[in-house]
């Protein structure tokens, strides 16, 4: 496996994102609502926190990362250009490695674009920066978690409304397995609890990192990009 | 010498439909080869499974000494392919495309720009370096669907319909630059349309329904399948009665005249294995008619497509095939 190909596949694939109107609408967005979020917590609190707003940016998140998957694959089937990509020497997770990449580094600018939150309250006070940190670290690694599962979901198809909603709909249902799981309870139940993301994200605003969290989003991106790897191989021997 | 490209026994099905039916085929080193056929006989589909894009459902391909399926990636590094109704990244500009697409075949990053410009300047679409593809006329898209598929400088060229969208102009000089590949490339190219083979391929394969039903030189191809010798003449003088004189002439089959202003053409058709040309000459003199031309004709490879591919023995006609 080769480094360059998969830079190339991210390069390409950022450029594209910012040749065009969605990435502007996407980061216009989430940056309307966290600021909505923002002020009203620090106006009705006042309190120089940040923990509930970055708790509430982890939620808008499920709505956000799907549209900055849906497109990645699912553009490509759609245009016909993935038969250049296929028939072209690189190997699918080389594919899948660099526009996972891409989204990545787009969740980087888009979450970077919230530093003015933070930046705001250290500038009329001091609050706590370890919790702000951590949140952050939160945000990504759940982000990343988001993205991958998002890449293997717009592998699936070629229209890139149905990626986007079944993207939602899979992050959601799974954010919302600790309510269910008390339903089932049992084996089945602790099993749940443990997949849902919600748990895994509550401690990094309290400025907790817990390694079995971090694991935890880590494997998710390992099986999303696996999933999305054999997807798009399958083709060959369909 | 081991051939470039050797296809034995394959076959594709989608579900129940049978696209491709036991096609064996060699093709060697530096060769042009034309795959012809009607739209839906099944070039698309061979020429997806040599590229590594789709899977036979049976058979084996081996490029270079690479089984498709067992080396995909060794295969790849050696094609250059040119899909069907190309699709391109239309938010790239031509260089920054042909640059991806070089980086992504594995040319050495300091040989990327010397590759680009090279393929530039040889589908001409240097103008056009800095413009969006998207904004790209037809023509142009193709020539650098073109470009994309020589820019690693590949030993084997597959290109599907390389013309297609081309104005004429645009049509003779792509047909010169694959000629010209000849030699240190071997080319595959496929097209419904005759001409584009016979002036660019020294040998043809004739796809109809998934088989191959004939392979050889274009002359070849037309001197097999000739039911018929035809001479065309030129004659000025009342067309009516030429023709009536022509058709009097034992031997000849029919006479389809080619009207035009002021003179009598005519294309004669005549038994196989005779040559009337003296006694067409003969009955124009005798007429007191002026001879302006008269030659042999071999029957165009239109004609001959249209026998092969179009005539069944249960008579049905015209049969357009399925997909492709």
């Amino acid at each position: 496996m080769g480094i360059r190909p998969i830079l190339a596949i991210a390069a390409k694939e950022l450029n594209s994102y910012f040749a065009s109107f969605i990435a502007y609408a996407v980061i216009a967005g989430f940056l309307f609502v966290t600021g909505a979020f923002f002020s009203l917590s620090v106006l009705l609190s006042r309190q120089v926190n940040l923990r509930f707003t970055l708790t509430d940016v982890a939620i808008i998140l499920l709505f956000v990362s799907p549209a900055i998957t849906m497109r990645l694959l699912a553009e490509e089937q759609a245009s016909g250009t993935l038969e250049l990509l296929v028939t072209s020497p690189v190997r699918e997770l080389e594919i899948v490695l660099g526009k996972f990449l891409a989204a990545l580094a787009f969740l980087i600018v888009m979450l970077a674009a919230t530093a003015y939150y933070p930046l705001l309250l250290i500038s009329y006070s001091q609050p706590d920066p370890g919790p702000i940190l951590t949140a952050y670290l939160g945000l990504f690694l759940q982000g990343a978690a988001f993205i991958s599962l998002g890449l293997f979901v717009s592998a699936l198809t070629r229209n890139q409304v149905v990626a986007y909603i079944f993207t939602f709909a899979l992050l959601l249902i799974i954010w919302l397995f600790e309510a269910i799981s008390g339903i089932f309870g049992g084996q089945l139940g602790l099993v749940l609890s443990y997949l849902a993301f919600y748990n895994h994200f509550l401690d990094f605003p309290k400025g907790v990192v817990d390694t079995k969290d971090v694991v935890f989003y880590l494997s998710v991106v390992v099986f999303g990009l696996v999933l999305a790897e054999r997807t798009l191989e399958s083709r060959r021997w369909r | 010498m081991q051939p470039a490209i050797q296809v034995k026994n394959l076959s594709k099905s989608y579900g129940p439909t049978q696209a491709l039916k036991d096609v064996s085929f060699e093709v060697f080193r530096g060769e042009i080869v034309g795959f012809l056929g009607p739209n839906g006989a099944g070039k698309t589909t061979t020429m997806r499974i040599l590229v590594g894009y789709l899977p036979p459902t049976s058979g084996t391909v081996i490029v270079d000494g690479y089984d498709v399926l067992q080396d995909s990636l060794k295969v790849r590094r050696r094609i250059g392919y040119l899909p069907e109704n190309i699709s391109l990244y239309n938010d790239m500009t031509v260089e920054a495309f042909l640059e991806f697409m070089a980086t992504i075949r594995g040319v050495p990053r300091g040989g990327i720009r010397d590759r680009v410009r090279a393929v530039m300047a040889q589908t001409r679409v240097e103008e056009v370096a800095g413009v969006l593809i998207g904004k790209l006329s037809r023509g142009y898209r193709q020539r650098v669907g073109l470009a994309q598929a020589l820019v690693h400088d590949p030993p084997i060229l597959i290109l599907d319909e390389p013309t297609v969208g081309l104005d004429p102009r645009q049509i003779i000089e792509t047909r010169q630059l694959i000629k010209s590949l000849a030699g240190d490339h071997t080319v595959i190219l496929s097209s419904h349309i005759l001409p584009e083979v016979s002036m660019t391929c020294r040998r043809v394969l004739v796809i109809h329904q998934g088989q191959i039903v004939a392979e050889d030189a274009p002359e070849n191809l037309a001197a097999r399948l000739r039911g018929s010798e035809r001479i065309r003449v030129e004659v000025r003088g009342p067309a009516d009665e030429v023709r009536r004189a022509l058709e009097r002439i034992p031997g000849v089959l029919a006479v389809i005249p080619e009207a035009r202003d002021g003179v009598a053409s005519f294309a004669v058709d005549c038994a196989v294995g005779t040559d009337l040309r003296e006694q067409v000459a003969e009955a124009v003199v005798r007429g007191g008619w002026g001879l302006r031309e008269l030659r042999p004709v071999g029957m165009s490879l239109e004609e001959i497509f249209l026998k092969l591919t179009t005539e069944e023995p249960d008579g049905n006609t015209a049969d357009s095939g399925h997909r492709g």
